[in-house]
């Protein structure tokens, strides 16, 4: 069919929204509430278009018809849009200058665009209470314009609920239920509700000082860690094209900032891969539980701690790399330099919001006294480091990470990216299985960015059914499957963000599908570009097995790389 | 042989039954009469009356105004008298300003309503009318027709009393005449034989035919054709479809459902089945506000007696046809008599609207195909059915068609329910069927539409009522609140009123109804404010820079919002504006409110010429800002006073001016 935009005429399919059409051809429309695959709400109104009858119609939820007539410019929209700004603006602090989301606020950005220049309204405004109370994400409701993308987030991707609208009219507002705190809450800490959020409403809890403090503590010994989707995707925070790859700008930021040693988390996503394909191999020959679920994800991990304590059982009980790394840092490598672990400050790089709350589980301490990681930033946070340090991240130069916790193969990085645990598990698996490296090391089947990807990989005489699931809401009918009895999977991947750590919920704003993308590309290009492609070729880690560890699996590794997980309540 | 349902279950199959009881259907082979089918419909009726009858209107109006008392009397004195009489609750007749309305029928009289009946005219009614069989003429409101009409000569015909005489009742047919509670007497009055005539002899699609063809439009504000509506949902191929009845009345001074929901509910379920089978639904609910507790038991007790008589459930009537019917209690929120709020809200969600299309009647509740009209549309389709869509569409302008039932209120002298013909116009139901405005004041403006509606001047009383000639002068049918104002009235004070009511209404899903109403009911606050509120000359600039936007802002909530509640929130501001715009400029200009409604611009000042000194204002005052000596001229204390209006309440010398 046929329809006119602002008197072209365009081409669309019945099944089409008039916003769907408009973002095709270029014709740009603002919008708040909106997000791409779900079914619209239609609640900011910021999107209006006026049809030739003078009707102004959201574009997000109005399908187009033949021979329909629309201008996404007239007088009308433009007051209309402008008002609802205003409007917007009337009800939200005025406190840009010292909002997080300064410079990256879709609401500011509209103000800029439809040039509003005075408070046209004025009156009350809303209150709420602010929470700061967990340790991964914080709300101010105040700034909040209700647009409902986070609980949309948290109820329709992640399927968690930790947040929904209460009240009603003007004194509506998002919150927990009983306006109790996150923390209180099934709130697994991916962070999602923050990377939808157009405002400065959700935000990560920042530990931005408590790092400066230990950097600048010339008694403390820092010590840095960068997970694997930090490198791909922090350029975007400088200005750099989505997809740019940082793996030697990083380090030498680092180092510049004043961090004393930085290590790889990559190096310890290859120590995961070494234990977690052992204890695989042995669940598979012994008849242990299968399947196996990956355990990386500290958002993955909350979630089956709150809704799913049945299946504990079929849940890796191999630490994340961030944890693993973590350990390592303060026995072997304290040992072997011979640092009190008490006088060492692991500062962890993340693409993540959960693993701030991870770094706090009290069994993630090799020293039962202080945690492992002692602080998590977020690739949004360490940018912001970079940039109050006065570097300029665009011309560092590419320097390499420090041993003996440094070295990685492409496996390591393929963590970053949802199907990548997986892949890197089957490298080694089949190596140690048949012996020999699989014929072609890439492993596409389960690679892309849908939620769900399956595949049968042949190992030896085994056909091993395996899956990779990203975002919440697509883990559950596997979950239930296992519940059940019912389940014939061996291995299951769980990312909890839709797509893996690329999407994090610390990763640079905003997200759009089209970075996603290139970061996932970057991930793959890492690995192609990295001489060695499997984990059980990394060197260091058999060094660490051969003069630490012992074997894995092992007795001593059980205690330092594994851990155990509680039954979690929530309102 | 005492009820329907004692022949029905001995003897005639229940598929036959309505037939018989409209005499068409021979039941002497199983031994019943047909003798004895019409002296039962007759006494049911009421047309026939073997012993007195006392019915006693027990409506919530009724109710509000001791009806549960004049009917406790009742038992008191008819056991004191030690007559044979039957008590019966009816619902409420539509003479709500009349209440408590109390008929009396007696062998070989007409039935007699009784007006303003307390429990001390109790004994005289008996005495008089029940056992002296003569009319108590001063408590008369008219009597029904009997025989020649010439019987109680003195008493006027009900239906001819300036109240009623314009009415003509198809909906409110029923109410307070019959026990909403007993489905028999809905039966003797030809109840539920139009949906044995729909399933006997008329495909589902004949009967779309027929309701489009009658012209029934939406009774519920949109007007939209019932007939075409049903049609969508009829052309929906789905396993599951739903009908749903909206009775979420939440407009303020609206209570038209009500009165059919406690007064006549069995005329409604007879509407829903209908449609129900039209559109091929085998369930349905009923939304009904958790505020009408009465009309919910009723309901209850309706739907109950409609299954045990086979006409709800399975197999209806033996026609193959299924419905079920549940009662879903509303929670209190205005915005779930917008439809897609009100699927939400059966369905267990937060009660906001979503965007249409798609429309609820290709995917509506649960994401099946759903007819919602509300309680008067439904109540009209009985009617259609059992005189014909060419009847009915007789009725009415060209436009729109059948009656409107109108909840009469405010400065009238008659409030009530009126049932008028489109077409007639605002002037005749406020001054023949109101009686015109009370206390010997002056029409100023009649609210149409409710919230949502406009505010209509003196200008516009002799428009006919119809859908399009009420849009075309900015207001709306709406369900059908019509609320008179005198001079007493501001209109600025109105609007305000109104975008009270929609902001705390508000679901807060749209940006342009949760911030946009609030900002307008600011504006409105800041320019009936005293000056002496203001802290700050940005204060006093904030009143002129509200004002310059509020025409903007009102535009702006109409055109963006989100569904029917906020495109129309701005309607009383608007059409304020459009007609009163005097009033608004007498506010900001002159800071005064020329209705003196608005007491906080007025500045209460003692007339010393009248003063004598009583002191009464001075104990009245609550905040202790008048003083002055016995006998002495008094004096109010500008900086004290809260502008409550106590003094001027309770000044007998007309001493307080408050201007």
């Amino acid at each position: 069919m046929n329809i006119k935009i602002n008197n072209n005429s365009y081409w669309a399919n019945p099944s089409e929204t008039i916003l769907q059409v408009a973002e095709r051809e270029g014709i740009k429309i603002p919008t708040l509430c909106y997000m791409a695959d779900l079914v619209p709400t239609g609640a900011c109104r910021i999107c209006v278009v006026e049809l030739s009858n003078g009707k102004l119609v959201p574009s997000c939820a109005y399908p187009v018809s033949d021979g329909m007539e629309i201008q996404t410019n007239s007088k009308k929209v433009r007051r209309a849009r402008k008002s609802i700004i205003e409007l917007l603006i009337a009800n939200h602090p005025q406190d840009c200058l010292v909002c997080v989301r300064n410079g990256q606020c879709s609401l500011q950005d509209l103000a800029a665009e439809y040039g509003v220049r005075s408070y046209r309204y004025v009156g009350e405004k809303r209150s709420g209470k602010l929470d700061l109370a967990s340790p991964a994400v914080e709300r101010d409701p105040e700034k909040c314009i209700l647009c409902g993308r986070c609980v949309r987030m948290c109820h329709e991707v992640q399927n968690v609920g930790a947040i929904d609208f209460v009240n009603r009219g003007f004194y509506s507002n998002v919150a927990p239920a009983m306006d109790r705190s996150l923390n209180t809450t099934a709130c697994v800490y991916c962070g999602q509700c923050i990377t939808v959020c157009p405002v400065g409403a959700l935000r990560e809890k920042s530990y931005l000082k408590q790092a400066w403090e230990a950097i600048n503590d010339p008694e403390i010994h820092v010590v840095a860690q960068v997970a694997p989707a930090v490198r791909v995707a922090i350029g975007e925070e400088f200005g750099m094209a989505p997809g740019t790859i940082s793996t030697g700008k990083i380090p030498a930021a680092l180092r510049r900032i004043g961090v004393n040693e930085v290590f790889d988390t990559n190096f310890a996503a290859d120590l995961t891969i070494w234990e977690e394909a052992n204890e695989l191999i042995e669940r598979i020959q012994n008849g242990g539980k299968l399947p196996l679920f990956t355990s990386c994800s500290p958002g993955w991990i909350k979630y089956v701690e709150h809704f799913y304590p049945e299946v504990f059982e079929n849940i890796s009980t191999c630490k994340s790399p961030q944890g693993m790394q973590g350990a390592m840092i303060k026995s072997y490598y304290a040992k072997k330099v011979n640092i009190d672990p008490e006088k060492i400050f692991v500062l962890s790089i993340m693409p993540c919001t959960a693993k701030k709350f991870e770094a706090g589980r009290p069994e993630l301490s090799v020293t039962h006294q202080a945690p492992d990681v002692d602080v998590v930033l977020s690739t949004r946070e360490f940018a912001r480091m970079i940039r109050i340090a006065g570097l300029d991240f665009t011309r560092m130069p590419e320097e390499g990470f420090d041993d003996p916790l440094g070295e990685s193969t492409g496996a390591g990085a393929i963590f970053g990216a949802s199907g990548g645990v997986m892949e890197a598990a089957l490298r080694t698996a089949h190596f140690k299985i048949t012996g020999k490296d699989m014929e072609r090391i890439d492993f596409t089947p389960i690679r892309g960015l849908e939620g769900v990807k399956e595949a049968n990989i042949k190992v030896g005489n085994a056909v091993l059914k395996v899956a990779a699931v990203s975002g919440l809401r697509n883990i559950d009918k596997f979950l239930e499957d296992v519940k059940n009895g019912t389940s014939d999977y061996h291995f299951i991947e769980v990312m909890a963000c839709p797509g893996g750590c690329i999407n994090g919920g610390g990763q640079p704003l905003p997200q759009t599908p089209e970075k996603i993308q290139k970061r996932m590309e970057a991930i793959y290009e890492v690995d192609r570009s990295l001489p060695k492609r499997c984990s059980h070729y990394n060197d260091s880690v058999k060094a660490l097995y051969d003069n630490f560890l012992g074997k894995p699996g092992g007795k001593k590794a059980h205690e330092l790389l594994h851990t155990h997980y509680m039954k979690r309540e929530s309102i | 042989m005492n009820t329907f349902k004692e022949i029905l279950s001995t003897k005639v199959p229940a598929e036959n039954f309505v037939e018989l009881i409209g005499g068409k259907y021979d039941a002497s082979k199983e031994g019943v009469s047909t003798e004895s089918i019409s002296e039962l419909k007759a006494v049911l009726s009421l047309e026939k009356a073997d012993k007195p009858v006392i019915l006693v209107g027990m409506g919530t109006c009724g109710l509000a105004n001791g009806a549960q008392e004049v009917y406790d009397m009742f038992v008191e004195e008819i056991k004191k008298h030690d007559i044979d009489a039957t008590l019966t609750k009816v619902g409420c007749v539509g003479f709500c300003a009349e209440e408590v309305i109390v008929d009396v029928k007696i062998p070989g009289f007409p039935r007699i309503s009784y007006k303003r009946v307390t429990p001390d005219n109790v004994n005289t009614i008996i005495e008089r009318t029940i056992v002296n069989k003569e009319p108590v003429i001063q408590k008369a409101l008219g009597k029904y027709p009997f025989g020649d009409n010439s019987i109680w000569s003195d008493i006027p015909m009900l239906s001819e009393i300036p109240f009623f005489k314009l009415q003509e009742k198809l909906v409110l047919e029923n109410c307070g005449v019959i026990d909403p509670e007993d489905i028999d007497q809905y039966l003797a009055k030809d109840g539920y034989k139009a949906l044995s005539t729909v399933l006997n002899t008329k495909s589902p699609l004949e009967v779309i035919k027929d309701t489009k063809k009658s012209g029934l439009q939406g009774r519920g504000g949109g007007g939209f054709l019932t007939g075409r509506k049903w049609e969508f949902a009829y052309n929906e191929d789905n396993e599951q479809k739903y009908l749903i009845c909206n009775a979420d009345e939440g407009d303020p001074g609206a209570f038209m459902d009500r009165a059919v929901l406690e007064g006549d509910p069995h005329r409604l379920v007879e509407g829903m089945i209908i449609a129900a089978y039209a559109i091929g639904a085998s369930k349905g609910y009923v939304y009904c506000r958790a505020e009408y507790p009465l009309a919910i038991e009723r309901l209850e007790k309706t739907i109950a007696a409609a299954m045990e008589y086979g006409l709800l459930g399975d197999n209806i009537l033996n026609s193959g046809f299924n419905f079920h019917l549940k009662i879903k209690k509303g929670a209190g929120a205005f915005v779930c008599g917008e439809e897609t709020a009100l699927i939400h809200s059966i369905e267990g969600q937060r009660g906001t609207p979503t965007p249409r299309p798609p429309f609820p009647a290709v995917s509506g509740l649960f994401g099946k195909p759903t007819i919602i009209n509300n309680v008067e549309t439904f109540s009209n389709v009985p009617t259609i059915f059992r005189k014909g869509p060419d009847w009915y569409s007789a009725i009415g302008t060209n436009t729109s068609k059948g009656t409107k039932v109108f909840a009469l209120s405010g400065k009238v002298v008659n409030t009530g329910l009126v049932e008028v013909p489109m077409g007639t116009t605002i002037r005749d139901v406020i001054f023949t069927c109101g009686g015109g405005i009370a206390d010997g004041k002056s029409f100023k403006a009649v609210q149409i539409g409710g919230p949502s509606g406009g505010a209509l001047p003196e200008q516009f009383l002799d428009t006919e009522i119809d859908y399009e000639n009420l849009q075309e002068v900015g207001a709306m049918m709406g369900s059908g609140g019509l609320v008179v104002m005198d001079e007493t009235t501001c209109m600025v004070d109105l609007a305000k009123y109104f975008m009270q009511f929609i902001t705390s209404e508000s679901c807060g899903k749209c940006i342009p109804c949760r911030e946009g109403t609030k900002r307008l009911l600011e504006i409105l606050e800041r320019i009936t404010k005293s000056y002496r509120e203001e802290e700050s000359e940005i204060d006093s600039l904030m009143r002129f820079q509200g004002m310059l936007y509020l025409e903007r802002l009102a535009e702006v909530i109409k055109d963006t919002s989100l569904c029917g509640l906020g495109q129309t929130a701005a309607n009383p501001v608007i059409s304020t504006l459009r007609y009163f715009r005097d009033e608004y400029d007498a506010h900001l200009y002159d800071r005064t409110c020329p209705a003196k409604a608005c007491r906080q611009m007025l500045t209460y000042t003692i007339n010393e010429e009248n003063c004598i000194g009583c002191t009464l204002c001075a104990q009245k005052c609550p905040v202790n800002a008048i003083s002055g000596e016995r006998k002495e001229v008094h004096f109010i204390d500008q900086d004290l006073c809260t502008h409550c209006g106590q003094c001027e309440l309770n000044c007998r010398f007309d001493a307080i001016i408050a201007e």
